[in-house]
């Protein structure tokens, strides 16, 4: 993408900045409708309506509490660290933001085809925590501490059975571009790695329940590290008032929420590109089958946004449905279960792998 | 080990229970209605607002002094000789101005015992409930269809009427003597 428009315009600035606000608008049309759809769903799982007033069922409402966002007054307690207090939010944002950079909407729209995406997004979304712990210090406030606090012990242990799927994952495919991951599972939806991966045979078979659990895991691991229902106690709105983010007011409250809802795609599309095809059609393309070329990467596109939006969804569900977990089973969850499942598959796919 | 697996097969069963029951909430009616749009509609006896059908009213402080908590504020002026106050609709000769008549709703409890001694059947329970207002003393409310003038005016009247009645009075005793 980079390159294409590199060539077309010639100017190094011009491209990068169109690059970089691909993914950008992306994320801001994904919030706003992320976070409607999060009202809704969870309005209906309780039997309500949500909002419903403005707009057709609502669709304008985040708007309307945007545009209400950024009128609010900007509050900075009086003993805060004003400087720290300020960039916190930034940096979590940021920290959600760049992790697009890796990865591919579809073939032809790629932020950088790094060769190793997979652990530049691993690292990259450690500056989340970074921000967290900042905003938690900087708001001298007892309930931001322990929101802070506990984010970073939550975020920190679930890094590890993440971690361990990836290498599993990177240990199977060989590479650790999300690119050529993508490119892998290709064709038709029994390619996907959650079925096993591309190959024929019996190792496919003996593979698929083991691929099964690490995208179960994956799964639950991410949800932990986005701090989304039911790993939220860094917010805790029931304990810790909102955690991490209750000294924070107007726009700068928002970044944190938009930062949540982009990491909430980012570990989606994560997700679907290790076990469900990435940007891969479940069955094969309308461009092939009518020679039009340029009509893939739209279709990719497509099948990229609605995984991810399927998981987010997913994500959403569970947020309606379990409650939340306490600290000590939290990390028992993430010592006791996930790891040593994690560490058995890892094993177990190496072994299989190599039959 | 066997404990161990039953627990993470226990754990991945419940959630899935779980989220079976919240899908099918996904797709059942709303309980909920949109309010302002739609009402629920009210039962028959319902106890709202009071209401004062003020023409019917004859002054007579029955239904004051039955509200346990107070909150109607009745004054009344007796008419003068020669003023006709009208009747009321079931036919009960008026004789007193009502010169206030004021419910407080912020306090009401809305007991409905002041309907019940009225004997115009005047004030009743309406079924609106939608009154809430910014300032308390908005909620005061006052049924009196004279405005203050009128009252000052009635009063002075009917005080005038008795300095008269007073000085005849002094004047028949003065003869007596
Ligand atoms: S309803 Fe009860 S509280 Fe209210 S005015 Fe009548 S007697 Fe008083
Ligand atoms: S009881 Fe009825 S008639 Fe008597 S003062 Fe009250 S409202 Fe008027």
């Amino acid at each position: 993408m980079y390159q294409l428009l590199y060539n077309i315009t010639g100017n190094v600035i011009i491209s990068t900045i169109v690059v970089a606000l691909i993914p950008l608008t992306v994320i801001l049309i994904y919030a706003l409708f992320a976070i409607w759809l999060e009202r809704k769903v969870s309005a209906h799982m309780q039997d309500r309506l949500g909002p419903m007033r403005t707009g057709w069922h609502g669709w304008l409402q985040t708007i309307a509490d945007m545009l209400k966002m950024i009128q609010k007054e900007d509050t900075i307690a009086a003993d805060a660290d004003k400087k720290l207090f300020n960039v916190a939010p930034v940096l979590v944002f940021t920290g959600s933001f760049a992790a697009y950079a890796a990865i591919p909407f579809s073939s032809a729209l790629i932020g950088s085809e790094i060769e190793v995406g997979l652990f530049y997004i691993i690292a990259i979304s450690s500056l989340v925590v970074a921000g967290i712990l900042m905003a938690g210090w900087a708001s001298n406030n007892k309930y931001s501490l322990l929101g802070a606090m506990r984010s970073a012990a939550q975020i920190v242990s679930y890094e590890i059975p993440t971690a361990l799927i990836v290498l599993t994952m990177a240990m199977y495919t060989g590479t650790l571009s999300l690119t050529k991951i993508s490119e892998m599972q290709t064709a038709y939806f029994w390619n996907w790695n959650i079925f096993g991966g591309p190959e024929f045979g019996i190792t496919k078979f003996l593979l698929i329940p083991f691929m099964i659990v690490a995208a179960i895991i994956m799964f639950i691991s991410t949800l932990a590290e986005v701090n989304r229902t039911p790993f939220d106690i860094p917010e805790a709105e029931s304990e810790l008032v909102a955690g991490y983010f209750t000294e924070y007011s107007g726009m700068k409250w928002g970044m944190f929420m938009l930062a949540e809802y982009a990491n909430m795609l980012a570990v989606s599309a994560v997700v679907s590109i290790l076990f469900f095809g990435g940007y891969q059609s479940p069955f094969g393309y309308i461009g092939n089958t009518l020679n039009i070329q340029w009509l893939i990467p739209f279709e990719q596109t497509f099948w990229f946004l609605s995984k991810g939006l399927i998981l987010v969804f997913v994500q959403m569900w569970l947020r309606w449905t379990l409650p939340r977990l306490r600290v000590d089973q939290l990390m028992t969850v993430c010592w006791k279960y996930l790891i040593p499942y994690a560490v058995v598959n890892l094993i177990v796919v190496g072994i299989i792998s190599l039959i | 080990m066997k404990k161990y697996l039953q627990n993470t097969w226990q754990a991945i069963y419940t959630v899935l229970v779980g989220m079976k029951v919240t899908f099918k909430h996904l797709f059942t009616r709303a309980v909920t209605i949109q309010y302002p749009d739609v009402k629920i509609p009210l039962p028959e006896r319902v106890r709202n607002r009071l209401y004062v059908n003020i023409d019917d009213c004859i002054g007579c402080d029955q239904c004051s002094r039955a509200c346990p908590v107070n909150c109607i504020e009745i004054e009344t002026v007796k008419a003068v000789p020669g003023e006709d106050l009208g009747m009321t609709s079931n036919g009960k000769k008026k004789a007193l101005w009502v010169t206030k008549f004021n419910i407080d709703f912020a306090k009401c409890c809305y007991c409905q015992l002041c309907v019940f001694p009225c004997p115009t059947n005047c004030i009743y329970m309406t079924d609106i409930y939608e009154f809430s207002e910014y300032d308390r003393r908005n909620l005061v409310y006052k049924f009196s269809n004279l405005t203050e003038e009128e009252a000052a005016e009635k009063k002075a009247n009917y005080e005038k009427f008795l300095a008269e009645k007073e000085a005849q009075k002094a004047a028949a005793s003065k003869t007596q003597q």
